[in-house]
């Protein structure tokens, strides 16, 4: 049997100008098929209209978000770029660490694939960031997931919870990548789109640094890794379209599948040792990976980053399924490719290695100086366009923005006046009720799904504040990694709550002594068409960019990732934010639990009345309303000095951040960490209630051993700074107590046996 | 003293064999799937990870490479061998070692760690032990249930083969809590937890898995 389909040609185009095209089904707007006929003079064929479409859709041209991004880059200052080598733009952003290293990190979304697909959309979320860390010449090794699902106990969250956990946990674990934290929270606006983000970072030596683009007249394009097949076609424009948030999920969830790519680790795994040593043997000239828009996308992308020209011979492109289409080859998102511009007198070592790893590699096309980007099938060219036009050029909106009709109701109906807790009694049982809800409990569940052991250099890992990896085993150079956002916060002031985020995920890396250094973040909102959302969008950006000005660190890059809504209904807004420090030498880290009885503990920071949008008026009231913790980024600069400072003098044994939950779960953790008890006396003249249960910011809890105490109270006087000690850890193991004076107390057993049971008893 | 560490496509914690062999005072020597040559060393590791993807089956395809060929002669003439987790699964799957290793009771991954009780203190991996002393060394599999017919178990522990046996919780529905066992001889080890993210107080529970590497040390410098 002959295929008999007929290919659609730039000749065809010019000859038929006026045939009848599908842009609509692609997730276009009339203008932009407009936009592509100016550009190149005629129609497009139907796989210049595969590539624009995908290229130009949301997820790959941030076409609603730049003008609000742009930000990040007007805000710049000098010393925010000082350890800066790469930034936004490229796969992912480079910051010089010292010693010669550099790391590389970032977060990206795969929420909507996660929804269709649990399991494989969750996998191949963790392979795309993995690669985008290996295309910047670095060796991947660690990953974090920010996990996000409606109510614990709503059916589908039973349904997506499992898969996504052991779709992280298959990919990752098969990549030996030690997965080194994340987050988990529950709120039933994700009940319909779950939010899927992956962090993955990568150590290099500065030389290293590899970038996106296709140099040097002649030089070769090679294409490895795994076949090209049928998954994920238009994955990105379909599935990150409004029509995936307008329809109905159900009962369309299953035909969206054929968009959802599938994952095959071990092979991911071949693929990044083959690549590191091609890295090690100096054949790669510019390197992309292939990932959302696949070829469109690395072929685009690398040309007009490079000499501005391309030739490429589509039939070369080994196939999982012979009777793919030329639009549909460029349009595949198979997962495990990778795309190299080599020199020719490389090519054969290049090969040579490939087959070593048993990785399938194929020249598939050629650097050229036309300017043009030309691809050709089975003789006749059915691509011929200027590349930039698809990789940069695409529509840039100014979506309207309109703040809320409701948000000066919701902002005036603060929590602070519910019914609140009052008698010992009532304190304790607010306490084991929290402890044991959703957002607060034990997370072994999941965390015991990831291996965060493999390659041997894992220092602190879940439950801890930060994740933190060990660099170089002579020197103990290593780096911390925390990703934080309270979806609540931000809802409520969607500006303060991108800098709460980001502060939140400031303190936790201070709070085990790294020095912080760099931001990345992964912007997860409703529908950018909704004038709403956009305002929500806007105000986050603005809020997010300005305290990166204000704490002098750089965003490095990250994601955007719109359209998460159910019906008409979007999510929490949802900028999560990871920072990343640097820690001189990984033994002296800061751990958060208690580590023995005896040692001082101290409350650093001041804790005002700050209940809204707080983790007890979500589980006590299901409330929301009101306004967020207030923020002041130079007293969360000076806690943060003071943690990295009092690690590096070892006046601290332990140290925890306050958060949600605010005292009262910082102490339940930092007791059960370890299996010791703390005797705490709160502060006189504040409502018991307030001290245990506010989610005031910029506050910290430590243990300060009996010899280090002078020093400590020093340093916090020298500074300033509100320190309070509030008691003393005392006894060891379930017996122990969690004791307020004159309030409560509960034995460490009750209270581990409490806060462990919630995830096993939904989920088992 | 050299031990050798295989690694085969989809090898994971090769890496952190080798440094456990260094740091137990050893030479680690890299050796490759496809290659006989075991490159004069005096002992091999088989480590975890998922060879070939697991396809098939877990250890399934390993077991044909051309350096087991070599691993396998060099077992039967008393080389000492130990296979950890995937390598575990390699040497059932080569027959060197009675059973077979299948998915967890609870179907899921399960990373965490483990207690054991080391059962076993005369193989060549484990003399540095105290016989029935409880260790803690990470545990990380997603099919690590042992199972073998009750003929081969009574006899794995008439024999004294079980050389480790998990404490507690038995976290992957093993028969008789069996965390490894050994050949006859005891030479042949293999081993679902792994020792090798035991050996550094700083990136690991304890230090509880280095025995496993200093005892072949001394059994090779005796021998």
């Amino acid at each position: 049997m002959t295929d008999q389909r007929v290919v659609d040609t730039v000749s065809a185009a010019q000859g038929d100008p006026n045939a009848q095209q599908p842009w609509a089904d692609l997730g276009l707007k009339p203008a932009e098929y407009a936009q592509f006929r100016e550009i190149l003079g005629r129609r497009p064929t139907s796989s210049e209209l595969a590539m624009y479409s995908v290229m130009w859709s949301e997820h790959c041209s941030y076409k609603s978000s730049k003008v609000h991004l742009a930000r990040f880059d007007e805000l710049m200052t000098d010393r925010m770029r000082e350890h800066l080598m790469v930034g936004i733009g490229e796969n992912a952003g480079v910051v010089d660490i010292g010693d010669g290293y550099a790391v590389t990190f970032k977060i990206e979304s795969h929420n909507h694939p996660s929804y269709v697909e649990p399991y494989q959309g969750a996998a191949t979320g963790i392979g795309g960031i993995v690669r985008d860390i290996l295309s910047m010449g670095a060796r991947p090794v660690a990953v974090m997931d920010q996990l996000r699902f409606g109510p614990l106990d709503a059916p589908d969250t039973q349904r997506v919870l499992p898969g996504i956990v052991a779709g992280i946990g298959g990919y990752g674990n098969c990549l030996g990548l030690p997965n080194i934290g994340g987050e988990t929270v529950f709120d039933p606006s994700y009940a319909g789109n779950p939010l899927v983000n992956a962090l993955c970072v990568g150590v290099m030596r500065h030389e290293q640094i590899h970038l996106a683009r296709a140099s040097g007249e002649g030089n070769r394009v090679v294409l490895y890794g795994a076949k090209t097949g049928g998954d994920g076609i238009g994955g990105v424009s379909v599935l990150a379209s409004e029509t995936f948030a307008a329809r109905g999920h159900t009962q369309n969830q299953h035909k969206k599948r054929p968009s959802v790519q599938v994952g095959d680790p071990f092979m991911e795994k071949l693929l990044i040792e083959c690549t590191l040593e091609l890295f090690e043997e100096g054949l790669v000239g510019g390197i992309q990976d292939l990932g959302g828009a696949g070829l469109s996308c690395a072929t685009s992308e690398l040309a007009s980053a490079g000499d501005g020209g391309m030739h490429v011979w589509l039939d070369r492109v080994p196939l999982r399924d012979a009777s793919l289409a030329p639009e549909e080859i460029l349009m595949s998102e198979s997962q495990e490719r990778m795309m190299a511009v080599v020199e020719p007198a490389n090519v054969e070592r290049f090969l040579k290695i490939c087959q070593k790893w048993e990785v399938d590699a194929t020249v598939i096309g050629e650097v050229t100086s036309t300017g043009r980007l030309v691809v050709e099938w089975q003789g006749e060219t059915v691509v011929d366009v200027p590349p930039r036009s698809v990789a940069h050029d695409g529509p840039v909106y100014q979506r309207p923005l309109i703040r809320p009709v409701q948000q000066d109701t919701l902002q005036a109906d603060g929590a602070e006046a519910l019914p609140r807790p009052a008698t010992g009694d009532e304190l304790r049982a607010t306490l084991l009720r929290l402890a044991a809800s959703p957002n607060l409990c034990d997370k072994s569940w999941i965390s015991d799904q990831y291996d965060r052991y493999v390659r041997g250099n894992t220092v602190l890992a879940p439950p801890e504040d930060a994740g933190v990896v060990r660099v170089d085993e002579q020197t103990g150079l290593g780096v911390a990694i925390s990703t934080d956002c309270n979806g609540r916060f931000a809802k409520l002031d969607p500006y303060a709550g991108a800098r709460l985020a980001l502060a939140e995920s400031y303190r936790n890396v201070a709070a085990c002594g790294a020095r912080p250094l760099a931001v990345t973040d992964c912007l997860n909102f409703g529908s950018p068409e909704d004038a709403e959302v956009m305002w929500q969008f806007a105000e986050a950006t603005r809020g997010l960019a300005e305290g990166c000005r204000d704490l002098g660190l750089p965003v490095t890059g990250g994601n955007v990732s719109f359209y998460n809504q159910t019906g008409d209904i979007p999510i929490l807004p949802t900028p999560v934010v990871g920072v990343l420090g640097v820690l001189d030498d990984v033994a002296r880290r800061t751990p958060m639990g208690f580590r023995e009885p005896g040692q001082s503990v101290y409350l650093l920071g001041t804790t005002r009345e700050e209940l809204s949008g707080s983790e007890w008026a979500h589980v006590v009231h299901a409330h929301l309303g009101g306004r967020p913790p207030s923020l002041d980024l130079a007293v969360e600069q000076q806690l943060g000095e003071i943690l990295v400072e009092a690690r590096r003098h070892g006046l601290v044994s332990a140290a925890h951040d306050l958060s949600d939950g605010g005292l009262a779960q910082a102490l339940v953790e930092s007791c059960l960490r370890n299996g010791v008890g703390a005797r705490v006396r709160l502060p006189a003249g504040v409502d018991p209630f307030v001290a245990l249960f506010s989610e005031s910011t910029s506050r910290a809890v430590v243990a300060v051993p009996g010899s280090a105490e002078a020093r400590f109270l020093e340093m916090c006087t020298v500074r300033e700074f509100p320190h309070a000690r509030i008691g003393a850890t005392e006894g060891v193991g379930d017996g122990a107590l969690l004791e307020v004076d004159g309030q409560f107390s509960v034995p460490l057993g009750e209270l581990r046996a409490t806060w462990s049971a919630t995830l096993p008893a939904a989920l088992d | 003293m050299k031990v050798g560490v295989v690694t085969f496509p989809g090898s994971l914690d090769d890496v952190d064999a080798r440094r456990a062999v260094n740091l137990a005072g050893g030479e680690a020597v890299a050796l490759w799937h496809g290659e006989r040559d075991l490159r004069g060393v005096d002992a091999v590791v088989l480590p975890g990870g998922f060879s070939y993807g697991d396809y098939l089956r877990c250890g399934a395809i390993a077991r044909f490479a051309p350096v087991m060929t070599s691993v396998l002669s060099a077992a039967e003439s008393g080389m000492p061998v130990l296979g950890i987790c995937n390598g575990f699964q390699i040497l059932c799957e080569s027959h060197l070692l009675p059973g077979a290793l299948i998915r967890n009771r609870e179907r899921r991954f399960v990373c965490r760690d483990q207690r054991l009780r080391i059962e076993n203190a005369s193989t060549a991996w484990t003399s540095q032990y105290d016989e029935g002393v409880e260790v803690t060394i990470v545990l990380k599999n997603g099919e690590g249930g042992y199972v073998a017919d009750d003929t081969t178990l009574d006899r794995l522990e008439a024999e004294g083969q079980v050389v480790a046996r998990y404490l507690g919780d038995n976290p992957n529905g093993s028969m008789r809590d069996i965390a490894g066992i050994a050949n006859e001889r005891g030479n042949v080890v293999g081993l679902m937890p792994h020792p090798e993210h035991a050996v550094d107080d700083l990136c690991g529970p304890s230090t509880d898995g280095l025995p496993f590497f200093t005892s072949v040390l001394k059994e090779l410098a005796k021998a």
